[in-house]
């Protein structure tokens, strides 16, 4: 149920990916969180640097949908996938593939596309 | 310290009355539950209240002081949202209240108005217990978190399609005599492997239904219940609750349940009892993988094990440690926010023996209640034991 209002933090994120700049945030002791975030989960750190999100990411796991939310209606059915990029994990839409063809392990890169539901910002990987 | 005594428990039937309110379906169980415990309502000193989406699903915030009313009871009362997990957190400040010394009679439940938005309508409004900005978005919906879970414990320790039908069928099997539940229906493995698939590799058959329905459990303090005569042979003995990250992809493990696994080990610890102890089980069962994330959780078996136990019938109603006997979240139905109480009137029933199935576990004199919220960042794990 994404309203139409601004979230400020993950829509420069977004923004990032969709001029080729994707990001991280890297907390002090290294760990990589998602915007926005002003205390590192994992350790506590109040101290974060942007740094370029990995161009490669990892298909860590991923699931054919195909019975979908109202929102995502048109767009069944489709991929859903967890990767990583370095120390960053991201959920997002698998395209480009046949989703037959999608195993755990492949390298895929990060970008936005649109929902064909609603024509909402999408993050989309695509097998690279 | 006081021992938390189990006094009444009350259901309403699982299942699919769009036309019922929340504060209906409250007022049966509750009612109910106040009845089998035989207390006077105006002993209650607190109501606390377990709901998830009352406000998307009839507008309804603020529901509190409604099921206080509903109720018939005069005292002050809470709401505690925990997404599938929300009367499972309320059950478990209810046990601390009444162990404290504070409280001495307090009535715990929850309630869930679904089927009335439709399944789009109720689907969607279930991926709330989802992170908003990183998953929702990107579409994930929660049999796909549930798939994204199985194919990545399938990777790890192995595991079929199979195997995880051998657990609908088992709960289905549950089901048959419960009459509070939405699905007294035997289902076979084809029936199963044949259904259509939600998100691969969770079929229709591995999901649970989208429910209406409410639990109600009245809590005493040992020495109301010896004062008033009351007849409550079944205490809580251990609580325990565990966190995690909120979105999937944040956890170390995308195969385990850690947040079940800290909260097992905290009640057990709490009660002075270990998984050997379990005789049966109430799990959280939404899809059927999360049966297999739950026992192993409960270290009731290894991680990796337990994903054809009941293939091996080690968790069937005749097997070592019967798991869901009610019919789970499965067969029984998940209105989330009755689903922790219901699980916790269930497991009582099946320790008094007035369950239907209480047959099956004769001799069983401990339980132990699993209930998790969205994709387990949150879950609660009771300890129920009959009292020497
Ligand atoms: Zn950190």
């Amino acid at each position: 149920m994404t309203g139409d209002y601004a979230n400020a933090g993950y829509d420069e994120f977004v923004a990032a990916v969709a001029e080729g700049e994707a990001y991280y945030l890297e907390c002090a002791n290294g760990h990589g969180e998602l915007p926005p975030r002003r205390v590192c989960p994992e350790c506590g750190s109040t101290e974060f640097t942007e740094e370029p999100l990995p161009a490669a990411g990892e298909v860590r796991t991923y699931t054919v949908t195909h019975v979908a939310a109202p929102s995502f209606a048109d767009d069944a059915p489709y991929v859903t996938a967890i990767a990583d990029f370095g120390p960053v994990r991201i959920t997002a839409q698998l395209r480009g593939i046949d989703p037959d063809d999608v195993e755990t392990g492949m390298s895929v890169g990060l970008g936005v596309e649109t929902t064909e539901t609603t024509g909402a910002d999408l993050l989309v990987v695509r097998p690279r | 310290m006081s021992d938390v005594r189990i006094a009444g428990v009350g259901l309403t039937r699982f299942g699919e009355f769009p036309d019922r309110t929340s504060r209906d379906l409250f007022a049966e169980a509750s009612g109910a539950a106040i009845e089998d415990a035989g207390i006077d309502r105006s002993d209650v000193e607190a109501l606390f209240y377990g709901n998830f989406m009352g406000a998307l699903a009839e507008h309804q915030g603020h529901q509190g002081p409604l099921m206080a009313e509903a109720a018939g009871v005069s005292a002050p009362a809470t709401r505690f949202e925990s997404a599938c997990c929300s009367s499972g957190v309320a059950v478990r400040e209810a046990v601390k209240r009444v162990r404290n010394g504070e409280t001495d009679v307090l009535l715990v439940g929850g309630a869930e108005r679904m089927t009335n938005m439709g399944t789009a309508g109720a689907t969607e409004a279930l991926a709330i217990a989802a992170d908003d900005l990183w998953e929702v978005r990107a579409g994930m919906n929660f049999p796909g978190a549930y798939a994204l879970m199985a194919r990545a414990y399938f990777e790890e320790y192995g595991g079929s399609q199979e195997d995880l039908a051998h657990v609908a069928v088992k709960n289905h099997f549950n089901a048959l005599e419960n009459e509070m539940a939405q699905y007294q229906k035997e289902i076979t493995v084809d029936d199963v492997l044949e259904a259509p698939t939600v998100s691969d590799p969770i079929g229709l058959y591995d999901s649970c239904p989208i429910s209406d329905g409410a639990a109600a459990v009245v809590l005493v303090s040992d020495e109301y219940a010896r004062e008033q005569g009351i007849d409550a042979p079944v205490a809580v003995t251990g609580t325990g609750q565990g966190g995690d990250r909120m979105a999937l992809h944040d956890r170390d493990h995308l195969a385990r349940s850690p947040a079940a696994d800290f909260a097992a080990e905290e009640a057990y610890d709490d009660a002075g009892v270990g998984p050997d102890d379990v005789e049966v089980a109430e799990v959280h069962d939404c899809f059927t993988v999360a049966e297999v994330l739950a026992i192993e959780s409960l270290g009731l078996f290894e991680v990796g094990e337990g994903i054809d136990a009941a293939r091996r019938g080690e968790t069937s109603h005749d097997g070592a440690v019967p798991v869901n006997l009610s019919g789970g979240l499965k067969a029984k139905g998940h209105p989330v926010g009755a689903t922790g109480a219901s699980q916790i009137a269930e497991l009582t029933s099946l320790l008094r023996g007035d369950h239907v199935n209480s047959e099956h576990v004769e001799d069983a004199t401990c339980g132990v209640a699993h209930n998790a919220g969205g994709t387990v960042a949150s879950c609660v794990v009771h300890v129920l034991e009959v009292a020497q």
